[in-house]
């Protein structure tokens, strides 16, 4: 099949199916609603209780799933092909744990004080997150033209160790309401409270995908290394910027969104190459559908599995996804 | 030495970064459109990296590479692409992708940003998969095929990429005897019928002696003889080259020079 119509099979089904779940999701609960009737654009909002329940208490958690789970996926695939490791995520650049500190001391420092709907503590996060950006990629470009994925990886790693650390000692300091609510932060939350949050975040993920749109091709000629696709005719040094910062970009602006949900950048990817192949041209559009719908299902299983409890959905994706891991390790060896 | 040399490096000199040594000392050396060179010399002698510079992928630290008479530099990686492809010792890829999606690859530099490979494309593929004897094997996984198939799926990968000059590097240093002589007859026959420009960096010294028309000589980056190989290709060269003694004679069932080495000499 020629790769024209692969992709339009694969966005065709994929896209189907998150529209599905979108739609769909929002109805279960603990008041159950009719999809028909919440679009009954002859009842008057004020009178239509599925409606007000669909679009206001339900749709916006569901609408930040889908952004988060789009982005989380998709950076992940770039970010595996740039590393030109199967098993790197979106949290292995240390921009998950920069979020996190920056939440962590918005939290504990009381500075949650919000405006135009969007409070004070994913400004934080994505700040944190922007200045673990700038060290990480300060440190892989410093000793040779390009980025070298070695150091990127290294620097990453210690990061996160050192950024975790940080996060300790501020919740140690923190009081005991502010240190539940920073542990809560860290377990991923959807329940963003409306569509503010999603509207401030969007713009900076809409960014990204802009640039992933750019890179496939030169993403499959770097999964065989810097050499290869220089002489291929990839301009490797530049695509590698390009590929880390839309990537962390992204990450940063869906971590401080929703928390650190783990796990949805590196099963995302693989199932969906398990299914179409390695080819980024159709991987990238597949992974960013399947990713919405997927945190979608999993937040879903969060709220309701335990009901009225809500289980945190980053517990969720990571009982999948742990396993899954370990699987793809064992595999892979 | 060529009249319309095809590659030119002019006094070229390289080190990695500043304050290591230098890799590639002053070379200067010619590749003729439609010639075939070996470059030979021991481990280290900067072989490799003068393949680097003679395909635009590092930038001397002084002198120049001329493409076609033009600048190396003032060319886009695009630009050289189309006309320059690169071999390696061996290919290893992150993630799995069959024969022809490899050698589609090779079509990146002639589309553009959001193009598709269109039935040119794919004629063009599949033609270097026949021309390397790999058509049957289109559809198979990459990492599944032995090591002689991938070096041909990477050469036919090059020769969709471009077929102006093919550079080489140690295509058969991992490669049993009997692969090594079938991608010997393959670089020959694309080079002999198709006009392909090739240097070939090598260990092989009996692979040079039967497919390469010039050899050039490498020693601490430095040239140390170069020239049709008949001519350089003595015992005192080799001696100088590897501190090998070598007994270096026509074979008369080949055809071509045979190099026998005798003994190491303690340099």
């Amino acid at each position: 099949m020629s790769l024209r119509r692969r992709l339009l099979t694969v966005v065709g089904l994929f896209g189907a199916g998150a529209l599905a779940v979108i739609l769909w999701a929002p109805t279960v609960g603990s008041t159950p609603i009719s999809l028909a009737r919440a679009f009954d654009t002859a009842q008057p909002w004020a009178d239509n209780v599925d409606a007000q329940i669909f679009f206001v208490a339900r749709l916006p958690r569901v609408l930040a799933g889908a952004l988060i789970g789009a982005a989380l996926a998709a950076a992940g695939v770039v970010l595996q092909a740039l590393m030109r490791n199967p098993l790197a995520t979106p949290f292995t650049l240390g921009v998950s744990a920069g979020a996190a500190l920056g939440a962590m001391l918005a939290i504990a420092l009381g500075l949650d004080v919000g405006a135009l709907g969007v409070s004070s503590v994913p400004v934080a996060s994505f700040l944190g997150s922007l200045a673990a950006i700038a060290v990480v990629y300060g440190l892989a470009s410093s000793q040779k033209r390009g980025l070298s994925t070695n150091v990127l990886l290294l620097a990453g790693v210690t990061l996160n160790s050192f950024f975790s650390a940080l996060i300790l000692f501020v919740q140690y300091l923190a009081d005991f309401a502010e240190s539940f609510r920073a542990v809560r932060w860290l377990m991923g939350d959807l329940d963003v409270g409306g569509y503010g949050p999603i509207v401030a975040a969007a713009p900076f993920i809409v960014a990204a995908f802009v640039v992933f749109a750019m890179l496939p091709r030169a993403l499959n000629l770097l999964t065989m290394g810097e050499d290869m696709a220089a002489s291929r005719g990839v301009e490797v040094a530049r695509t590698q910027r390009w590929a880390f910062f839309s990537a962390s970009l992204a990450t940063g602006a869906a971590v401080s969104l929703g928390g650190p949900v783990g796990f949805i950048g590196i099963v995302v990817p693989h199932l969906v190459r398990l299914v179409v192949g390695s080819d980024h041209r159709v991987v990238l559009p597949a992974a960013t559908l399947f990713g919405a719908a997927f945190l979608v299902l999993c937040d879903l299983v969060a709220r309701t599995a335990m009901a009225p409890l809500e289980i945190p959905v980053g517990i969720i994706t990571a009982l999948i996804g742990g396993p899954f891991f370990l699987w793809l390790l064992v595999r892979q060896a | 030495m060529w009249e319309c040399a095809l590659l030119r490096a002019d006094s070229v000199t390289f080190r990695y970064h500043a304050g290591t040594p230098v890799v590639v000392d002053g070379v200067t050396l010619e590749v003729g459109r439609g010639d075939l060179i070996g470059i030979l010399g021991p481990n280290g002698s900067g072989k490799t990296t003068l393949l680097r510079l003679l395909s635009g992928t590092r930038q001397p630290t002084s002198g120049r590479v001329l493409f076609d008479g033009e600048p190396m530099a003032h060319l886009s990686r695009r630009e050289i692409a189309r006309r320059l492809a690169v071999v390696p010792q061996e290919t290893e890829l992150a993630f799995e992708y069959s024969a022809l999606e490899i050698v589609l690859m090779g079509r990146h530099a002639h589309l553009g940003l959001f193009e598709v490979e269109g039935p040119r494309d794919y004629v063009l593929a599949r033609e270097a998969l026949a021309a390397t004897g790999t058509a049957h094997l289109e559809d198979r996984e990459f990492h599944t095929l032995s090591g002689g198939e991938k070096q041909r799926v990477v050469i036919a990968a090059a020769l969709a990429q471009a077929s102006d000059v093919l550079l080489l590097d140690e295509p058969t240093a991992s490669l049993d005897l009997g692969y090594q002589l079938d991608i010997a007859a393959l670089l020959a026959a694309l080079n002999r019928d198709r006009g392909v420009t090739m240097a070939i960096s090598t260990h092989d010294l009996n692979l040079a002696a039967s497919i390469c028309r010039h050899l050039v000589m490498m020693r601490n980056g430095r040239v140390l003889a170069s020239g049709p190989t008949q001519d350089v290709l003595t015992p005192a060269h080799v001696r100088a080259l590897y501190d090998v003694d070598a007994d270096v004679h026509v074979h008369e069932a080949t055809g071509h020079m045979t190099v026998v080495p005798v003994r190491r000499l303690r340099p």
